[in-house]
């Protein structure tokens, strides 16, 4: 029973499914939900060019198939737009801070 | 019973003469006033460089730094700008397929009117610039409106320029409520932060001018338009205006908006407008 133990736990690590590679449902998914907070900021007038180049970016690997590196960029552009629309909603009235009174 | 009723009345009454006191300071906060803009604006200024002749301010970096005005001094006399005053002083008097000219759609023939833009139209209910009232000319007259950002609309706007040097920017707001909309709207966008740097246009150029971004020195907001358009050495060409705010943007990593936005309509009447006073210097040159 000692014996047998190492290698049962050795099985158990090999047959334990490694983190699940993306595939295109994710990458679709991930992708309209960054789309979606991009085009919001566009039309807050207040669009990064870094959403811009994360999204095109995310858009290139999942057209080559790479799935796992178009569903990380695509969860960065959302990020990042996301980041901007907070940064336009607090500036609505953050701006006057700045103002020459 | 009484007592309470009283003390009710009381506070009532406290709250109402509190409000009464402070309702007006609200609403004189919340007025739109160019005029005490306008003065807070240039005061600022003044007071922080205190050594800078109030017409050097028109000439951004090098009111400054003493090393910088030096070296644009000795650059004034072959200016690399030179070549987009000639091209625009021919392609001014040159007429357009109709024989019309663009003397023909200014005051005063064109000549000698920068200071006054951009205005405040009235019948549109907008701030016209003149890179607008340029394109809109050439449109009235059967041609094809120039890129806002290339060397035709610098070339036109450096001879205007020019023929308007030493003038005082004279900007006027109307007694109209959407011209009062409009500065505020370009004081909003001046002062706003953007893009992922989370820079505004104040962020530069009013806390922290002559100080050093990279290799480059900042300019003071005062004055900042009428030194329009320039030579710009790290574009090795002539800007506009609109070239200049959308490179602004661009360099805060927010996407610039479409050349003559509203925004940057607006935005340049207020700028020009806090610039009364001060002269023409355009075209300029900077590095």
């Amino acid at each position: 029973m000692k014996r047998s133990f190492p290698l049962v736990m050795l099985l158990a690590l090999s047959f334990a499914p490694a983190a699940r590679a993306a595939n295109e449902a994710d990458y679709k998914a991930a992708y309209a939900a960054a789309e979606t907070a991009s085009k919001e900021a566009a039309g807050m007038r207040n669009q990064w060019t870094t959403t811009v180049s994360t999204l095109a970016a995310a858009k290139k690997a999942g057209d080559g198939g790479d799935f796992d590196r178009a569903v990380a960029a695509a969860k960065e552009a959302e990020a990042l737009a996301k980041a901007s629309i907070v940064q336009a909603t607090s500036e609505k009235d953050a701006w006057k801070a700045m103002e020459i009174r | 019973m009484k007592a309470g009723s009283s003390l009710l009345l009381g506070s009532l009454s406290a709250a109402l003469i509190a409000f009464a006191l402070t309702s007006p300071r609200v609403v004189a906060a919340d007025k739109v006033d160019p005029a005490a803009d306008a003065k807070a604006f240039q005061n600022f200024f003044f007071q922080k460089f205190p050594d800078v002749k109030h017409e050097d301010f028109v000439n951004g970096p090098y009111s400054m730094n003493e090393d910088m005005k030096r070296q644009w001094q000795e650059k004034e006399e072959f200016p690399p700008y030179e070549f987009a005053l000639d091209a625009g002083k021919e392609m001014f008097s040159t007429p357009f397929k109709n024989g019309k000219t663009y003397a023909d759609c200014f005051p005063n023939g064109g000549v000698g009117i920068r200071q006054n833009y951009p205005y405040f139209d009235t019948k549109e209910g907008k701030v016209v610039t003149l890179e607008l009232a340029l394109n809109r000319c050439r449109e009235a007259n059967g041609e094809a409106p120039y890129s806002y950002v290339k060397d035709e609309m610098a070339s036109l706007t450096a001879y205007m320029a020019y023929t308007s040097r030493g003038k005082p920017m004279d900007i006027k707001i109307p007694d109209d409520p959407r011209a009062l909309e409009a500065f505020e709207n370009g004081k909003r966008y001046f002062y706003t932060r953007r893009g992922q740097l989370n820079f505004s246009c104040a962020s530069c150029h009013v806390q922290s001018p002559g100080q050093r971004i990279r290799a480059e020195i900042l300019a003071p907001a005062l004055g900042i338009l009428n030194a329009m358009p320039i030579y710009r050495s790290e574009w090795s060409g002539m800007g506009t205006t609109t070239r200049r705010l959308m490179t602004c943007n661009s360099q805060t990593r927010a996407v610039p908006l479409e050349p003559q936005a509203d925004e940057y309509r607006d935005v340049e009447y207020f700028l020009s407008y806090v610039a009364n006073g001060l002269p023409i210097s355009g075209p300029g040159a900077r590095p």
